[in-house]
């Protein structure tokens, strides 16, 4: 069955959203949507580092995200410098280094569009364990600092002065998108990764009446999109990735539609 | 230890449960507190007062390690648990949270536990509301009733009566003198409100970038650092009201309890020479 490119791209996919829903909570609640951006950005420049030094392109991604994402921790710091900026930067300087170090090393090609959007459908065996297996992992430590991380989100001073260890969950679930991101580069692109995120949260909200359950339906409806998205990408014959952003968008517009419709009722 | 002049002479077996000591914070070169020596122990409570700016949330700040020192040293002595209320706190509505999540925000606590100290607090009704859609006053007690469930050694209430209408200020620091009574807590406020304040405390930090004077209300109140810092209307405004206080004890029936509320904690400190 594993044999079936769909069935890899499926299950690969699915993987990564049930991971990408609880974090994508998190992103959306912390307003970082623009933080995942950035480390989305300095992926390519993991692309490139990481076929220059001939390691998988993945595992040169994981690294150079991670990098980044400790970068961000430190510029944090520096109160005069507006997160915002830092992160544009970052993510332009990220990009613009990748882009750079892949037109000017000799004998070095990359399959720009591959990166940029995404490549579900060449999922293989190996690829599939290491996003089962790191999602096992990612989750088991979401789930182990979730109380923390959660207070942190709500009063970080509150949080502090009651003995929780702020900076070090921080840094723990930055590093936690970090590694998310490299995974779901193969599924929707570099380019499209945040929406993978944050677009299943904002779906979830309208669903939830406590983080708890907002983090299980962001999971649930990011299932739906990359399966939707998938199903739109047979039948339409159009590129994966952008599908898959495409079905996690029609799902976001059918909840916002109906639960808005059903407010209104019971309203009258 | 040392003890200001000005200070109470320390009991012996005082249990400190925070402290600074020539204590020194500056942010971006400009010092917002200098000199600052004070400590709180188990059962008291202390006030600080001053005008907006003079540094009142920066100490209780230093005190609970969320601000680095600059110079001397502030911190809470080792294994002292915290309840904290912090200045300000308001819920983004794109995160869902309900009256009863927040509860447990810090530390797991079972369901009657939760009830016990909502209802201590008098907000028993909300445990099912979002944490969004309460008023300040609400709010205010919501994170009172989080912090009791903590069972702190130390409640660190930072301007507590914000958005609470004045009977309601009265009440809720009556509530902190009673829980300080049944808890055995030690209680650190803000506060820039002079009127209630004076009277719910026993000792009184008065605070203008250093530690302008200290001492019970009473005293305080003469001291002319203090009148010069609030002019003397204010002062004889303070008077008044605490003697005011004296006689509105009905506002105790608002809070839902089991325990008897028939002893007079409020005043302990209200001596003859209030007028």
């Amino acid at each position: 069955m594993l044999d079936d490119f769909l069935v890899r791209a499926l299950l690969g996919g699915i993987m990564v959203a049930l991971v990408a829903g609880p974090l994508g909570c998190f992103v959306v609640w912390r307003r970082m949507a623009y933080f995942g951006d950035t480390m989305a950005h300095s992926g390519l420049l993991g692309v490139s580092m990481g076929l220059l030094l001939s390691v998988q392109p993945i595992i040169g991604v994981a690294i150079v995200v991670v990098l980044a994402a400790l970068a961000l921790f430190w510029l944090e710091r520096f109160r005069w410098l507006a997160s915002d900026t830092a992160l544009g930067m970052l993510a332009h300087g990220s990009l613009a280094v990748g882009l750079v170090v892949a037109a000017t090393v000799p004998g070095l090609r990359i399959d720009l569009m591959s990166y940029l959007f995404g490549d579900i459908l060449a999922i293989g065996r190996t690829d599939l364990i290491w996003i089962g297996a790191g999602g096992i992992v990612a989750l088991s430590v979401l789930a182990f600092i979730w109380r923390d991380l959660l207070a942190a989100t709500v009063q970080t001073d509150l949080a502090q002065a009651e003995g929780v260890p702020v900076a070090r969950v921080r840094l723990i679930f930055a590093l936690l998108v970090a590694l998310l991101i490299a995974a779901a580069m193969k599924i929707v692109g570099i380019l499209l990764v945040t929406a993978l995120l944050i677009t299943p949260a904002a779906t979830a909200r309208r669903l939830s009446g406590s983080p708890e359950a907002m983090a299980v339906w962001a999971g649930a409806v990011g299932c739906v999109a990359v399966s939707g998205g998938l199903g739109l990408s047979l039948w339409l014959d159009s590129p994966s990735g952008p599908s898959i952003v495409l079905a996690a968008i029609v799902a976001f517009l059918l909840v916002l539609l109906i639960t808005t419709f059903r407010a209104k009722k019971a309203a009258a | 230890m040392d003890t200001g002049p000005d200070r109470l002479a320390p009991l012996p077996d005082r249990r400190v449960l925070a402290s600074a000591q020539a204590l020194a914070v500056a942010f971006g070169g400009r010092t917002v507190l200098s000199g600052v020596d004070m400590d709180i122990a188990a059962g008291e409570i202390v006030t600080i007062i001053g005008p907006n700016g003079s540094g009142k949330t920066t100490l209780v700040k230093a005190l609970l390690g969320l601000v680095p020192v600059t110079e001397g040293a502030a911190g809470l002595a080792k294994g002292t648990r915290i309840g904290y209320v912090p200045q300000r706190f308001a819920v983004d509505t794109v995160l869902p949270l309900s009256v009863n999540r927040l509860m447990t925000l810090t530390a797991r606590a079972d369901n009657r536990a939760i009830a016990t100290a909502l209802d201590r607090v008098g907000v028993g009704h909300l445990r099912r509301a979002d944490v969004a859609s309460l008023s300040g006053g609400e709010t205010q007690r919501v994170l009172l009733a989080r912090a009791l469930l903590r069972q702190p050694d130390l409640l660190v209430l930072d301007e507590p009566v914000q958005g609470v209408d004045f009977a309601g200020e009265a009440a809720l620091y009556a509530l902190i003198g009673e829980l300080r009574d049944e808890m055995g807590l030690g209680v650190l406020m803000v506060s820039h409100d002079l009127h209630v304040v004076m009277a719910a405390t026993d000792q009184v930090l008065c605070l203008n970038g250093h530690i302008c004077c200290a001492g019970v209300p009473s005293d305080v109140s003469r001291h002319p650092e203090f009148l010069r810092l609030f002019g003397r209307q204010a002062a004889a405004t303070l008077a008044v009201y605490r003697h005011d206080h004296d006689h509105d004890h009905d506002l105790h029936g608002e809070v839902v309890s089991d325990h008897d509320h028939s002893h007079d904690h409020s005043h302990e400190n209200s001596h003859d020479h209030t007028h």
